[in-house]
């Protein structure tokens, strides 16, 4: 069947900022949906806020929209751009949603627009629970048991269903909240009362509990012939309960029969089909019964998803690309399948070896959150790996985690000594660990090791934890392993002379094929990494490398996706230009996000453009970088000194480019070049002296550029010496860990000592304490610039919304600046120009720069792809990665006729979004650690319509002029700058009510303002006003310790009603601005296309 | 590994020597070296009667997870000389699991190599073609195992079929179909269906069974009169199907000649070797497959509609689609390397299918045949 003529545009919606639950997956798909709709010659249109994203490359759709994903935002770009159809599959629940509600005020209808993938009907029946257990049990499926209920005796009854223990959930709370296992009748009935009263419409769902059941997902794509194949089973190690994202997964399922598979697979068909998938891929997921194999239907995604993007990396079957073929009317037979060229799409992927995929959290940037796993998801990112085996792929997936670990234990990291317990106190330790393990936590993986260690059984391990003894038992031989490793290691000395004595080839080859790295063997065998690699080099024991080929081997395949693994022969051709590998930016997590994958993708890229064979190495399956075709050559492996050492080995690169995979790659940069790799751009050692506080310093100083004081404490007293010498207040932290991590600032020696006891840990010589002078009431800016050893060229310069203090990352940030004077900005880039000089930067680099008053500082420099270079890229219509990856491979920037332009015609604004609605109890205020998991932008003629654009992008929906009351509480130190927001405010037409002191002080200061209570001083107070809905904004500049608890409620609250809460007055102002442009008019969505290079 | 294992090695004929552990290898291992990239399924490949003489290689690495469950074998044991695999689990662990599969080839007599490059094996086969091979213990002088390898006979022209069919006829009355896996229909009440059993798959029987169909098992070497006189005096077949087994169809003459003179006088039905030795009755000829067709993932396009269907495979032998004899036509065709999967009489009620649509293990998108089947001997009773 060929494709639908009558579509000739489509409209193709991503996923938005990076949040927890919806990564960078999305530019994935959306990427491989763009690319395969332009395949046919059909125009594009994208939107999405997000501008860290490859799909809003102005290269890539006929016309881009990084504009909030809203509906009358969308209304307006589908009555300018008329799209034939729109694609609602591949951004997520936030496309989805979207479509639902352009169809729900007739936008769809009014301009004609077709859905492709999934109709309404579809999508509303996957997503109601209720209409979706009538649907399963029209087909005859098995759903949980139970029922809905608005009365008590109507719960009753249908606990005579569910029986105990069952799951109650308060319908239409906010984010699956409330939802809570009981166990008895009394229990029962107490929270069945309370989900009666949280929920907004009075009803509960009531289900039985499935623990402990195993739980699968099936990828499924159909097409309009309706044939239905499966791409990938999945399998969750942790049973039925934590979220599967927040799961360790594998590919493909390894603990049902093929009975049970099938019956599996022939339920996947009838959801897809009685649940109105037209085409496309859907994600199902399945629980079974570990005793007697009852199956029942869990739920269904009608659209691509996280798990897709990794069925699609486990398989090499990109998925989205297929179904964005199979929405225009094609049918999966009539589409090749491009790693075997010769078959076609529709088969369903054989796979000769085993994925694994484990969560990334980063549950160390909240430390007071709860670390449980449950149904909601609280992980940012995820690791996968590829390996002939689960104990060799679980083990390179933990080191692909960037955690440190090495390896499932035997690293050295371990927190138990399960070897050395004492035999008294072997029960003890016993019990400690079965109790750890029956509440999932993300360290549980680890305390299997320990329980195996300590000698519990399998059997008792499964019956504690309910994963499947298939598991345990292939934990428990790696376990095994190193066992017989260790029984060596007493005998040896560590030399290289002994260990080849000592160790067998058998031995070593078999300890590699479990996937135990040289860092663990080097561990056991008390010696160090370069040893074990000599050893394996004499014992000729070195990875092949196996093609992801989607059929086992079967057939030729010409894909240039590798795994490594321990096995007899694996050949891959070099090829035949210069091959320069690129380092990814392995998992996302916070600080560290898809910037960095923007950024490889380019490099990777232009490298391929400019006639090179380029060699990604990464382990992140949700990315675009691991897409097989986005480089001459993919290995998807973890990126550590071993593994990126062996690639380099098979390969013989010409060089590896190591800036563009944010702190990833710069931690092996170094050795890498003792390693004899050639590392090409900027030098390793470069990057690291920029990293090292007193070499810096040094550097600053001997430049003469001025940078705040600082000192290095090493215990107690010194740090309170140099906090009196740099003068308070003072930023502290940690100098062992990067990042922001466990940064803070402190105004006073009480503020320091506290710091120095609760959060740095113990100040000690080998744990140092840095201290830097913290530049109170200044003006923050980023600057990039791209150099190339001779020439530099200023990229982008960023003022910050919020003011120095608040970590970059978290910070909104306005380009061009929008408070800066010609001689400021001169002085900025002739610093900038001066230091890359002195770096010898060959590529990018960033400075942040700090005014006060007149005094210039610069905080820090990184001569590196900053998390920046995608917003400057999309805000100035260049690809500067495309720039720096050409400087870097020798072509220079005058040879590129590359032009500095400071002064575009339009602004550009980033804004943040912050995961604290996932998290209960954590602090909403900012500081500088960084806590955002991404971001969006704005892009308007003037700052104050681009501003309001990446708050509204951002879902902090700003009331119109006039439009209710804000909240103001301020602190002393803030007081005189509220006046003139005060102001504007009753200007504007808004009410204003504020705490008592701050009450106070504006009607002193003739602003009308009305008291409302603190939490703890009465009611109605400040938290029922805003659940009552008429609060519309709320100022609250942080007090201190003393009112947290009052500031902690506030800012969950807003972040839970999704009210604009701004915490620094430099944001206040600006929000001010966005309020009046908002009154002025209609935001209006601008397409990159149209931004002439001259214009910006 | 475990410790009754030894070293032992996988050896081709044109020398490809592959080292693993071997569990139960005193004895070398002969067969013909085949590889089956299904992920599920192991019983059911190791107990059907059609890779009689096979070495199996699993591409799949995890072999043996689910254990042993006597409902899941397709015929009365292990039917292959030896298994290859990557890596064995501990234990089973499946609700189901009576056995766990080292301890089942073991009773079987059957060698399993683990731990050997399945892919290596895979990819010297694809690229090489079928080889004989044998399997055995590591203090087998190489010289000494090749010379073996080269003397075991060779796929083409092997009748097999004759060592793998039932001795003499018998009723199937499979009473304990499971409910979870066979939906008992009953369209297929009062039907008398005679299959002769090349070496049939128990899922065939219990398909036929569920629909309410009488079930004969006829050895192969029955003869066509014999099935055309009935089950008893009073009653007649209303259909036969020829069932899927092992060997070089050409080597079954005696089976294609029984067909051919069975066609246009009662509704057939042929399933893989049936398939084949119906092909060789109407005309057509057979040929050996590179390196054959052996996993749950092939896709088949129906002619008629352009349907497509994922199909379970196993045969080495495939039907030459040239010089299609007058009456019949090539109704099903194999997506990726378009060999002939399905023929049908334009006349008669006869049709065949290279592939398993029986699945067990497999996709069940070809079940609907055995409906086909049932409604093609209806009709032609009524007529």
């Amino acid at each position: 069947m060929p494709r639908h003529d009558h579509i000739k545009s489509v409209l193709v919606i991503g996923s938005g900022p990076i949040v927890i639950g919806q990564a960078c997956e999305f530019d994935y798909s959306g990427a491989q949906a763009v690319k395969a709709l332009k395949e046919e010659g059909l125009k594009v249109i994208l939107v999405n806020s997000n501008p860290a994203t490859i799909m809003t490359d102005k290269s890539l759709a006929d016309a881009t929209y990084i504009e909030p994903l809203e509906a009358d935002i969308l209304e307006r770009i589908i009555e300018r751009e008329r799209p034939d159809a729109l694609l609602p599959t591949m951004g997520g629940q936030t496309a989805l949603n979207l479509a639902i509600a352009l169809d729900k005020a007739g936008v769809l209808d009014m301009y004609d627009v077709q859905l492709l993938g999934a109709d309404i009907k579809a999508i509303n029946m996957a997503e109601d629970r209720e209409q979706f257990n009538d649907a399963m049990l029209r087909v005859g499926l098995d759903i949980p048991l139970g029922g809905f209920a608005k009365t008590v005796e109507q719960a009753f009854a249908i606990l005579e269903k569910t029986g105990l223990p069952a799951i109650i959930r308060p319908s239409f709370t906010m984010g699956g909240v409330g939802g809570s296992v009981v166990y008895n009748r009394e229990e029962f009935e107490e929270r069945s009362r309370w989900g009666l009263s949280r929920s907004p419409i009075g009803e509960i769902l009531i289900e039985e509990a499935l623990i402990g059941w195993k739980e699968f997902e099936l990828e499924v794509m159909r097409d309009t012939a309706d044939q239905c194949v499966v791409i990938c089973s999945i399998e969750n190690l942790d049973p039925l309960g934590i979220h599967t994202g927040d799961s360790i997964t594998i590919a493909p399922q390894q603990t049902l029969t093929d009975k049970e598979y099938q019956i599996m697979r022939d339920a996947a068909f009838k959801v897809i089909r009685e649940i109105g998938v037209e085409t496309g891929g859907s994600n199902i997921q399945f629980a079974v019964h570990p005793d007697n194999g009852r199956m029942v239907v869990i739920e269904m995604n009608p659209r691509v998803s996280r798990s897709s993007a990794l069925a699609s990396k486990a398989t090499g079957f990109p998925i989205a690309r297929i179904a964005a073929k199979l929405a225009l009317g094609y049918r999966l037979d009539e589409i090749p399948n491009g790693i075997t060229r010769k078959t076609p799409a529709c088969f369903e992927p054989a796979l000769d070896y085993i994925v694994v995929k484990i969560p990334r959290w980063t549950f160390e940037k909240f430390p007071l959150v709860n670390q449980t796993l449950g149904s909601q998801m609280k992980s940012v990112g995820e690791v996968m790996a590829i390996g002939r085996t689960f104990p060799e792929a679980l083990q390179k997936a933990i080191r692909s985690l960037e955690q440190d670990r090495s390896g499932l234990g035997a690293d050295g990291l371990d927190v138990i000594a399960a070897d050395h317990v004492e035999p008294h106190l072997l029960h003890e330790w016993r019990d400690m660990v079965k109790r750890k393990l029956t509440t999932p936590r993300p360290e549980n993986l680890f305390y299997l090791r320990y329980a195996l260690k300590l000698g519990i059984s399998i059997e008792e391990l499964a019956q504690t934890t309910h994963i499947d003894r298939w598991f345990l038992d292939e934990i428990n031989a790696i376990v095994q392993m190193e066992k017989k490793l260790s029984s060596v290691a007493s005998r040896t000395n560590g030399r290289l002379t002994d260990l080849r004595r000592l160790i067998s080839v058998d031995l070593l080859f078999q300890a590699k094929r479990l996937g135990f790295s040289d860092n663990q063997l080097a561990f056991i065998w008390h010696t160090d990494d370069e040893t074990i690699r000599r050893l394996r080099e004499i014992h000729q024991v070195k990875p092949v490398y196996f093609p992801v080929d989607t059929c086992a081997g079967e057939f030729e395949s010409y894909t240039p996706y590798f795994y490594s693994t321990y096995e007899r022969s694996g050949l891959t051709k070099l090829a035949d230009k210069p091959r320069v590998i690129v380092l990814g930016g392995g998992p996302i997590r916070i600080g560290q996000g898809i910037e960095f994958d923007y950024c490889c993708v380019h490099a990777s890229e232009t490298l391929n453009a400019e006639g090179y064979h380029s060699i990604m190495i990464n382990c992140n399956p949700e990315t675009v970088s691991t897409d097989y075709d986005v480089s001459g050559q993919l290995y998807f492996e973890p990126i550590t000194l071993e593994d990126v050492l062996e690639v380099c080995k098979n390969e013989q690169p010409d060089g590896v480019v190591v800036q563009f995979g944010g702190q990833t790659p710069l931690k092996i940069a170094q050795e890498l070049e003792h390693c004899g790799i050639t590392v090409l751009g900027t030098a390793p050692e470069q990057i690291a002296m920029a990293e090292d506080r007193e070499k810096f310093g040094a550097l600053m100083r001997s430049l003469d550029i001025p940078h705040p004081s600082y000192g290095i404490a090493h215990h107690f007293a010194e740090a309170v010496e140099i906090a009196e010498n740099v003068k308070y207040p003072v930023l502290v932290r940690p100098s062992f860990v990067l990042g922001g991590r466990a940064m803070e600032i402190v105004y006073d020696r009480k503020g320091l000592e506290h710091y120095l006891r609760e959060s740095a840990g113990d100040v000690a010589p080998d744990h140092p304490v840095l201290i830097d002078r913290y530049i109170e009431n200044a003006f923050e800016f980023d600057v990039d610039a791209v150099a190339d050893g001779e020439n530099v060229i200023i990229c982008g310069i960023m003022e910050h919304i919020e003011e120095a203090g608040v970590h970059s990352g978290d910070s909104a940030c306005s380009l061009p600046p929008i408070s800066i004077t010609d001689e400021q900005q001169e002085l900025m880039v002739a610093i900038t120009r001066k230091m890359a000089l002195a770096l010898k930067v060959v590529g990018l680099m960033n400075v942040q720069f700090a005014f006060r008053n007149d005094d210039m500082y610069v905080l820090e420099t990184n001569p590196r792809a900053s998390r920046t270079i995608p917003f400057v890229s999309k805000a100035t219509g260049v690809d500067w990665v495309d720039v720096a990856t050409r400087c870097i491979i020798g072509r220079s920037l005058a040879e590129q006729k590359i032009m500095e332009n400071l002064s575009p015609g339009h602004f550009a604004v980033k804004e943040v979004v912050f995961p604290f609605s996932r998290f209960e109890g954590v602090n909403t205020f900012l500081g500088p650690e960084m806590r955002s998991t991404g971001e969006v932008m704005g892009i308007a003629s003037d700052f104050s319509e681009a501003y309001s654009k990446a708050l509204y992008a951002s879902g902090m929906y700003l009331p119109s002029p006039g439009d209710g009351v804000i909240f103001i509480s301020v602190n002393d130190h803030d007081k005189e700058q509220s006046l003139p927001v005060a102001r504007a405010l009753i200007r504007l037409g808004f009410k204003i009510i504020a705490t008592h002191g701050t009450c106070q002080y504006l009607n002193d200061n003739h602003i009308p303002a009305e008291t409302v209570y603190k939490v703890n001083e009465g009611r109605p107070n400040i938290v029922d006003r805003m659940k009552n809905g008429d609060v519309k904004l709320l100022i609250n500049t942080p007090l201190g310790r003393k009112s947290y608890f009052d500031e902690q409620i506030v800012g969950e609250t807003a972040y839970r009603l999704g009210l604009p809460l701004l915490t620094t007055f430099s944001a206040a102002r600006a929000a001010l601005g966005a309020i009046e442009a908002i009154g002025k008019r209609p935001l209006r969505p601008v397409k990159l296309q149209e931004l002439s290079s001259d214009s910006i | 590994m475990k410790s009754d294992s030894m070293g032992g090695y996988i050896l081709f004929e044109d020398g490809l020597r592959l080292n693993g552990d071997l569990f139960l290898g005193k004895q070398a291992a002969l067969g013909e070296a085949v590889f089956n990239t299904s992920h599920s399924g192991y019983q059911e490949i190791l107990t059907d009667p059609s890779y009689r003489r096979q070495i199996m290689i699993f591409t799949a690495p995890h072999i043996g997870n689910v254990g042993i469950t006597s409902e899941d074998n397709e015929s009365e044991g292990v039917q292959v000389p030896a298994v290859v695999v990557r890596r064995l689990p501990a234990a089973p662990s499946n609700w189901r699991s009576q056995n766990d599969l080292p301890a089942w080839l073991r009773e079987a007599g059957t060698p399993i190599l683990v731990g050997a490059d399945t892919r290596a094996a895979t990819l010297h086969l694809r690229d090489a073609g079928a080889k004989r091979a044998g399997v055995f213990p590591g203090a087998t002088p190489e010289d000494q195992a090749l010379e073996r390898v080269l003397a075991s006979p060779s796929m083409q022209g092997a009748d097999l079929a004759s060592e793998v069919t039932c001795k003499a006829a018998y009723h199937f009355d499979n009473t304990d179909l499971n409910p979870r896996w066979h939906t008992d229909t009953q369209t297929g009440k009062g039907l008398n269906v005679a299959v002769i059993d090349f070496g049939v798959k128990r899922n065939i029987l219990q398909e036929l069974a569920c629909r309410g169909c009488a079930v004969t098992v006829l050895p192969a070497s029955v003869s066509a009169d014999m099935i055309l006189a009935g089950p008893s005096q009073s009653e007649k077949y209303h259909g036969v199907l020829l069932s899927n087994g092992p060997g070089d169809p050409e080597a079954v003459a005696y089976g294609a000649a029984t067909v051919k003179r069975l066609i246009g006088r009662i509704p057939l039905f042929g399933i893989c070797l049936g398939h084949q030795l119906l092909s060789l009755a109407a005309g057509f000829k057979t040929f050996k497959l590179k390196f054959g067709h052996r996993g749950a993932n092939h896709p088949v396009r129906r002619q008629a509609d352009g349907s497509v269907e994922i199909t379970s495979q196993n045969h080495g032998f495939a039907v030459t689609p040239d010089n299609a004899p007058e009456g019949w036509q090539i109704t099903h065709i194999n997506l990726n390397d378009h060999t002939v999967e399905g023929l049908a009489h334009l006349e008669y009620p006869i049709f065949s299918i290279q592939y398993h649509p029986e699945a067990s293990p497999g996709p069940h998108d070809g079940i609907g045949y055995f409906d086909l089947f049932i409604k093609e001997m209806i009709r032609y009773a009524q007529a």
